[in-house]
């Protein structure tokens, strides 16, 4: 009797009204849950990568105090759209909604990189740049660009915080990377990131000098200031962060930018 | 708790780990565990997941046609394993970025389908849920062995705070690079499997199958 019921259970449980009941139930319910977690979530998600760039800027100025409100801290900071070809403010693109990734699809506000001048690995750049600027009353205090370039197995992102003059640098960050820890890693290691500070970008004829070398700096030489020790260990990650550096600082980079704003900050 | 219960709940831990003993779950034991704290974040977040998989999946057991069984299982665990991504991404965000894509993949986790079809397609929610949490203690405690290994000899740290003073920040200790990659987690599992079936012989399995030696005494 019961195995007769069993038997009739089993059937009815692999019927084919059955079988496309539960599937479409079960597709309905669990649709409405993840995209009700989905919506619901995502402006604090927002509000937490928004919070986490603003952090990471601060950052790498060596402006960032944990004990206080980042959004406090970042009043001193304000947001820039720069067109990266003259070094011209553009301010009829709103900061607020520029996203780098969207920007990076649109034909109209970014172009590929010939080869020969990607030393970056960037591969497309945006024609509009977005820029962090830290003002003291009306004064140019620092200037925070994000940079960006091919690394060794990943993709490395940071921000490089320059003093008034456009040249000395203040910091460097890299806030997302993924080489090797305790080698090409070490670029997040602050005493590494500390060799940056007080290096001079441009030379007297405004061209790039900076660069990371392989062996110890020696301080009393000329050339020092723009001088940087590579990581033992980490060749090519350190090849990949000079390369980027001198990408962003050259022609296709900010040099334009620096250019027009260093001189009115004098 | 009567001697079923306690069986289930326990029994992950050593008698049946679903680490070293029944051999799932190895991927996130190997990469996400260079630190104790993304470690404990993953045992925790599967251990919700396999609990909650595990009581869903057991209250429409009687109803889950036969040749859908596996999809309507991974549609289950998939949704669950969103929710806490989206959840974790909202509320814990420094944790989920230093857990990046492995939260995500969790779905893949053979722990959770393993456990869904071999025990919460058979029995009640209550159980179901007992035996979720067994599993994800058992992962937890492989977890949790890895992790401070990795984390003590790679970095000489745990849950951050600094324990071996390393030669970087003027100490002694020469982190062991090794620690930080993948291959070092199989290496320390496979000694903890080792160490574990030395304790228990029960767990070390038969040989399946015996080469035979075939003596030639002809010439040929």
């Amino acid at each position: 009797m019961s195995d007769a019921n069993g038997v009739q259970k089993k059937r009815s449980r692999d019927s084919i009204a059955n079988v496309l009941i539960v599937a479409i139930s079960l597709c309905i319910v669990c649709s409405v849950l993840v995209s009700t977690a989905a919506v619901v979530l995502k402006p604090i998600q927002e509000r937490n990568k928004a919070l986490d760039r603003k952090k990471n800027i601060l950052n790498s100025a060596g402006l960032f105090d944990a004990a206080k409100d980042i959004e406090e801290q970042f009043q001193q900071v304000e947001t820039r759209v720069v067109e990266l070809s003259t070094g011209m403010f553009a301010d009829h693109i709103d900061a607020q909604a520029y996203d780098l990734g969207e920007v990076l699809k649109d034909p109209g506000m970014s172009a590929a990189v010939t080869k020969d001048k990607d030393i970056a690995g960037i591969r497309q750049q945006e024609k509009y740049a977005l820029v962090y600027l830290v003002k003291d009353q009306e004064q140019i205090k620092n200037i925070i660009l994000p940079i960006r370039g091919a690394g060794l197995y990943s993709t490395l992102y940071g921000f490089l915080a320059l003093k008034a003059d456009g040249s000395t640098i203040q910091g460097l960050s890299f806030y997302d990377q993924g080489e090797t820890p305790g080698l090409g890693g070490e670029i997040a290691n602050p005493k590494w990131r500390a060799k940056w500070q007080d290096k001079i970008i441009y030379d007297e004829a405004g061209m790039p000098r900076i660069e990371i070398i392989k062996g110890p700096v020696d301080s009393t030489a000329p050339e020092a200031m723009h001088q940087v020790d590579a990581i033992a260990g980490a060749t090519l990650t350190s090849r990949s962060v000079n390369n980027l550096v001198r990408f962003w600082f050259g022609d296709l980079g900010y040099k334009s930018l620096l250019e027009r704003i260093s001189s009115r900050a004098g | 708790m009567n001697e079923d219960t306690k069986k289930v709940v326990l029994d992950p831990l050593v008698d049946n780990n679903p680490v070293v003993l029944q051999i799932l779950g190895i991927c996130p034991a190997l990469a996400v565990t260079t630190s104790l704290s993304t470690a404990l974040t993953m045992a925790v977040a599967l251990t919700f997941v396999v609990s909650f998989s595990n009581v869903f999946v057991s209250m429409i057991r009687h109803y889950i046609p036969n040749n859908i069984r596996i999809i309507v299982q991974m549609t289950i665990i998939a949704s669950l394993v969103i929710i806490v991504d989206q959840s974790l991404q909202a509320f814990a965000f420094d944790l989920s970025k230093r857990m990046s894509v492995f939260v995500g993949l969790i779905i893949t986790n053979c722990i959770v389908l393993g456990r869904a079809e071999a025990f919460a397609s058979k029995n009640p929610p209550g159980l179901s849920f007992l035996d979720g949490i067994g599993s994800g203690l058992g992962f937890g405690l492989v977890l949790l062995l890895v992790g401070s290994t990795r984390e003590l000899l790679g970095s000489g740290s745990l849950l951050g705070y600094p324990i071996l003073p390393l030669i970087t920040e003027d100490g002694w200790y020469y982190p062991i690079g090794l620690m930080l990659l993948a291959p070092s987690a199989f290496f320390i599992i496979g000694l903890l499997i080792w160490a574990l079936r030395s304790w228990k012989t029960e767990q070390v399995e038969s040989t399946a199958y015996q080469i035979r030696q075939v003596h030639r005494t002809e010439v040929v």
